[in-house]
């Protein structure tokens, strides 16, 4: 019965999504201010029927209703409670089932905060986000419902597939949808103001908060993928270029675009038709991402099973959505370059060439992605381009960007300003990163990669810091770092935190495949591993064989590691890695196939690391992260939309205000 | 007209994804060519499954063909392979291997017990070091082996009733043909 109930709830969500999509878009047209007071409780009702279905799976997820294939097939008897939820998505239906859950926080959080936008273009933003999650619903109910129920109904169920049997890989799908959904919001403010044509400058500056937050999670959902390898996967690796590593990759560094482009179009009108471009390419990534994902057009360790009448669907739906919104660029976009003029050295110069270098990113990482398609198509036979394609590029496009970061905020909107301000930056950080290069090559000898990431780092670093003691200097206290500016500052400098870990961590790092009998020492560094023999252990749906390693330094016990190689309920084999984490290095250790086959107190293969600075990788990631919330946070968003159209110095509430009369 | 540019580049992207959509149908993504398909099997010297004493090596094979079936108890797949090898396999006319992948002993001769044992011989890799030398990436995998031991068939995934048909028996006529 429970089931049914979720299957209804999905079909009623369904019918008030279409309700949600099309009703209010007609009211904005026509003027129908009945049709356009639709969109709320439209998309209120729509919120709770999906959730309901959502909740209902979680309970059958939890009562072990093996009768529902979904549940059947990625959950047992053995499995605890929390994985039982996190296996809600941990396959192809559910996470779907999660997506949309996840496009309706972000339209419920809209339609609470936005009490203030003008009517009709509130009523296309909803209605936009309405189509949206009805194209899901209907792919949910037509082609991947979690409720099919399985007859006869099995004692017990399958297994979660075992890598997402970790706490860190519970919350990543969730966190890593919150910022691909996110960036719906932008690509319906977008839609919204080429279908009502708006002035930019005014619904840019509402979708500003809501693309920072979107890319703040995603960079959260990203980081929390990449720890999830380290430490999951035992090959020690941080980032793989992997098809759906890309397919996060490439919305996150549009939205990184978007984010800069944003703050230009709305601060000085510059850059119109191209933020509304980076809207569009942002979501459409985003569905892009999901359609790779999904329909197995390329093969990944992520990729579920494919379906090709799965992918069909979502390949319509995105030729539809994508195909739509490009159309209307095309016809709608503002027709001429408006906004303040700006010389070649200014604030919108240096944003706009990051834009580039971010945008031809994207391009180089989608043209990485689809080439093993592409040899398909011209019949160049089984062909894919790896990490040396994609390191060597993403490099070599990211220089320049890491070059101009330092001089962005001290560059003027406009032109240049105080070019001697300038000069005696570029002297600082340039001192700055040659000390940083002469430091690390007394410490680490001759590693190149070791010194450039030094230098690039204080080069950053020092950089964003010179800022800092700019604004605390001039500014009285209270308006020194208004939220915008603290969030700009945090993520430049978590990209020099993130250089360090990068490229210290990439060039410094130890690593050593040992057979080892217990007793047996190994000397990586300053560090002496002791492997003191293997044993089994057992947890609720796995055994393992546990090793215990015991890392030494200066004769003094550092850690005692345990790594394991686990055995599921299924048969499914995983490795858990031991690691010791530090600021400046990790110690790390997984543990391989035993030497001398049936004797548990034997030999083994080990795989020992020592990482310096890899945690700086992450680090880096979270300080990004949290520089897009905190700028979300600027009292100026709020300020400026409670205001609304009451505020008629501004030129962009005058239009709101002749768009809702008419 | 610039303005055109994005959605044409667009539509060019969507013609590719239908074109690999439409490839995928027709083609399974896992059927990466076998490089070892034409090439002498590697040699190989395992320990029979019921009597780990005893052991086969790839010259005491040589002769005749066989299939070589990379099966194992704690695989869902094989599962699904085993009643077609039991109904199927005697009618092929060769030997039938097992091999036995990554398994523990006990769980595969209860696994043979409760399901019957289709195989004429089995032996057992318990670390999967010999499979790694096939190739073999996961179970169920099965292989061809001629008369001078070359490879020439390698099936991945499990057997259906159909494929046994159209795939595996015109290739093991042709293999009688070759015979002197």
């Amino acid at each position: 019965m429970i089931p049914e109930l979720g299957q209804l709830a999905l079909v009623l969500a369904l019918l008030l999504a279409l309700a949600q999509g099309v009703l209010p878009i007609l009211g904005a047209w026509r003027g129908n201010r009945a049709l356009m007071a639709l969109a709320r409780p439209a998309a209120a009702g729509q919120a709770v029927f999906v959730g309901t279905a959502f909740m209902l799976l979680v309970w059958a997820f939890l009562q072990f209703d093996f009768s529902v294939r979904y549940v059947a097939d990625n959950s047992n008897l053995a499995l605890p409670w929390y994985y039982r939820i996190a296996a809600v998505w941990g396959a192809h239906e559910g996470s779907m089932l999660l997506w949309v859950a996840i496009l309706d926080v972000w339209t419920v959080a809209l339609i609470a905060l936005s009490r203030s936008l003008p009517e009709p273009f509130l009523a296309r933003v909803v209605g936009v986000l309405g189509l949206i999650a009805a194209g899901f619903l209907a792919f949910i109910l037509f082609t991947s419902n979690p409720f099919e129920r399985l007859l006869p109904m099995p004692a017990d169920g399958g297994d979660l597939n075992p890598v997402l049997q970790d706490p860190g890989m519970t919350f990543h799908p969730p966190v890593i949808y919150m910022g691909y959904v996110g960036f719906s919001v932008a690509f319906a403010f977008a839609i919204a103001g080429l279908l009502g044509g708006e002035l930019e400058q005014a619904w840019v500056r509402w979708s500003r908060p809501w693309t920072n937050v979107a890319w703040g999670f995603l960079s959260a959902g990203i980081v929390a993928g990449s720890w999830w390898a380290y430490a999951e996967l035992g090959w020690g690796g941080w980032w793989f270029w992997d098809p759906v590593e890309n397919a996060s990759f490439m919305p996150w560094l549009v939205g990184a675009a978007l984010v800069h482009a944003q703050a230009v179009t709305e601060k000085r009108g510059s850059l119109r038709a191209w933020t509304i471009l980076l809207s569009i390419f942002a979501f459409s990534l985003s569905l892009l991402g999901t359609f790779l994902v999904r329909s197995g057009v390329l093969t990944s360790v992520h990729a579920f099973a494919s379906d090709p009448r799965r992918g069909l669907f979502i390949l319509c739906f995105l030729a539809v959505v994508v195909g739509g919104s490009l159309l209307l660029y095309a016809l709608r976009a503002p027709k001429v370059a408006g906004g303040k003029p700006f010389g070649a050295v200014s604030r919108e110069s240096a944003v706009l060439v990051g834009n580039l270098m971010l945008a031809v990113a994207a391009a180089m990482v989608l043209l990485g992605t689809l080439f093993p398609l592409v040899g398909d198509a011209l019949d160049l036979g089984k062909v894919s381009v790896g990490p040396p394609y994609f390191g060597f590029l993403f490099t070599l496009l990211m220089l320049p960007v890491v070059v101009l970061l330092p001089f962005g905020p001290f560059l003027r909107w406009g032109g240049a300003g105080d070019t001697g301000l300038l000069r005696s930056v570029l002297l600082r950080v340039a001192v700055a990163a040659v000390a940083g290069a002469v430091v690390a090559a007394f410490l680490v000898g001759g590693q190149p990669k070791a010194i450039a990431g030094t230098a690039g780092a204080a080069w950053v670093g020092v950089g964003t810091l010179l800022y800092v003691y700019k604004r605390w200097r001039e500014m009285p206290r209270g308006r020194r770092y208004p939220a915008e500016m603290a969030g700009m500052l945090l993520a430049h400098f978590g990209v020099g935190v993130f250089l360090v870990g990068v490229l210290l961590s990439e060039s410094l790092s130890v690593t050593r495949d040992v057979r080892m009998a217990p007793g047996d020492e190994q000397a990586i560094g300053a560090y002496r591993f002791r492997f003191d023999g293997v044993h089994a252990t057992r947890g609720p749906n796995w055994h393992a064989e546990q090793g215990t390693v015991t890392v030494l330094k200066d004769g003094r016990t550092v850690a005692v590691m345990h790594p394991q190689k686990r055995t599921y309920l299924r048969g499914q084999v995983q490795t858990e890695s031991a690691i010791d984490p530090g600021v400046t290095r990790d110690l790390y250790v997984a543990l391989g196939e035993p030497m001398d086959a049936g004797n548990l107190e034997g030999a083994w293969a080990l795989r020992l690391y020592e990482k310096p600075f890899v945690r700086w990788i992450w680090a880096g990631g979270l300080l990004m992260m949290l520089g897009g919330f905190a700028s979300a946070a600027d009292r100026r968003f709020r300020a400026r939309r409670t205001a609304g159209a009451a505020q008629p110095e501004a030129a962009p509430a005058a239009a709101i205000a002749r768009e809702s009369r008419a | 007209m610039s303005r055109l540019v994005p959605l044409f580049a667009f539509l060019l992207l969507v013609a590719l994804f239908g074109f690999g959509i439409w490839w995928n149908t027709g083609h399974d993504q896992r059927e990466v060519p076998s490089p070892l398909i034409g090439k002498p099997a590697p040699a190989y010297a395992l320990p029979h499954l019921d009597d780990p004493s005893r052991t086969l090596a790839k010259a005491d094979m040589l002769g005749k063909p066989y299939l070589l079936n990379v099966f194992a108890s704690w695989c869902v797949a094989c599962g699904d392979e085993h009643p077609v090898l039991m109904a199927e396999g005697r009618s092929l006319g060769i030997p039938l291997v097992g091999y036995d992948y990554k398994d523990d002993p006990a769980d595969a001769k209860a696994w043979l017990a409760q399901h019957g044992n289709p195989y004429d011989l089995v032996i057992a890799d318990r670390e999967g070091r010999t499979a790694i030398d096939f190739g073999v990436y996961g179970a169920p995998e099965s292989f061809l082996i001629d008369a001078r031991g070359v490879i020439r068939y390698k099936r991945i995934g499990p057997f259906t009733p159909e494929v046994i048909e159209k795939e595996l028996k015109p290739r093991i006529a042709a293999l009688r043909k070759e015979a002197p």
